[in-house]
């Protein structure tokens, strides 16, 4: 990554225009032209630099169920509980992480009521129990990862 | 034991989407075309002019059904290779007055208050917090610990170790 690369990934982690040419709007902020930062921004995204680019939805806003789950697997069998738990369309991101609830993933259902319905299948099919953690609340942050 | 209380916490304000809405959330939710004039090819592809398409796209940045539209970086690939999901058990009383310190530091990246599991797992706010090593999401946590004060009867930070799954979020 070089200078521009950079000034790019910062650059549209801000936010980006509603209007005909936005590209070229924001390449003019960034000093370069709107074939370079398309050019640029495909090679980061293929790169894996960015994982995605476009609009952010809020799933609790367009009625859907969110909810953040741990479930605490026996070693010997993670990898079993994690093929299940991968299967499910309604699981978006799972993470392994050091701790006695070693397993964290995102639950987005269709509907809130949705949401009893996916646990108990994940309950059933992995022999363990999953627990639920829907946020209550949402406190403002500065997001911003520097490159 | 599953959903403890969902229906409780889950913030209610649905906003009801037409089918126009619809098809331009599922045309875009994997990501914005990268051509000159995005919100037209977007337009082509749901049947709508683009001034609509643009219209609809706005509203739904005021209506907060979109965060915004924006780039979503691969933490790893920014060399952020230490990535701690921090927790406290924060008491009820203070936890919204904190919660909103602790999303203004800097190195905080979501910052969400959450039901507990009493007794396996005390924690209610939850932090994420990136840094180039485990030494600096330590660094951090202390500064959390010090702005949480007597308010804090615990805390742990969870580091990933492997990402298992990681797709968008597919809502419509």
């Amino acid at each position: 990554m070089d200078a521009l690369d950079r000034a790019i990934v910062n650059r549209l982690q801000d936010g980006f225009p509603v209007c005909e040419r936005p590209y070229e709007v924001v390449a003019g902020q960034l000093g370069c032209d709107e074939d370079e930062l398309l050019a640029r921004l495909d090679r980061l995204l293929s790169d894996r630099v960015l994982t995605r680019f476009g609009p952010m939805y809020h799933a609790e806003r367009l009625g859907g169920g969110l909810s953040l789950v741990a479930m605490k697997i026996s070693p010997g069998d993670f990898e079993r509980v994690a093929e299940i738990v991968n299967a499910m369309p309604e699981v978006a991101h799972n993470y392994a992480r050091e701790h006695a609830f070693n397993m964290w993933f995102v639950l987005a259902t269709e509907t809130p009521e949705g949401q009893r319905a996916a646990l108990d299948r994940i309950e059933r099919e992995t022999g363990y129990p999953a627990y639920s953690m829907p946020k209550i609340r949402e406190y403002f942050v500065e997001l911003k990862l520097h490159a | 034991m599953s959903t403890e209380s969902v229906s409780m916490h889950t913030p209610a304000s649905a906003t009801p989407l037409d089918p126009l809405d619809r098809r331009i959330v599922l045309a875009t939710q994997a990501g914005l075309p990268r051509v000159a004039r995005p919100y037209h090819a977007v337009a082509e592809q749901v049947g709508a002019t683009p001034e609509e398409v643009m219209a609809r796209l706005q509203r739904m940045l005021d209506d907060g059904v979109i965060r915004r539209i924006a780039a979503v970086p691969n933490h790893y690939a920014l060399g952020y290779k230490a990535n701690g999901m921090t927790v406290w058990d924060v008491a009820d009383a203070r936890v919204d007055a904190l919660g909103e310190q602790v999303g203004r530091l800097e190195s905080v990246s979501h910052c969400y208050l959450r039901p507990r599991w009493p007794p396996d797992w005390p924690y209610n706010l939850f932090a994420m917090v990136h840094g180039r090593d485990r030494d600096e999401v330590e660094l951090q946590a202390r500064q959390i610990a010090e702005l949480l004060g007597d308010a804090c009867r615990g805390h742990a930070i969870l580091y990933s170790t492997r990402i298992l799954k990681k797709t968008g979020l597919r809502i419509a």
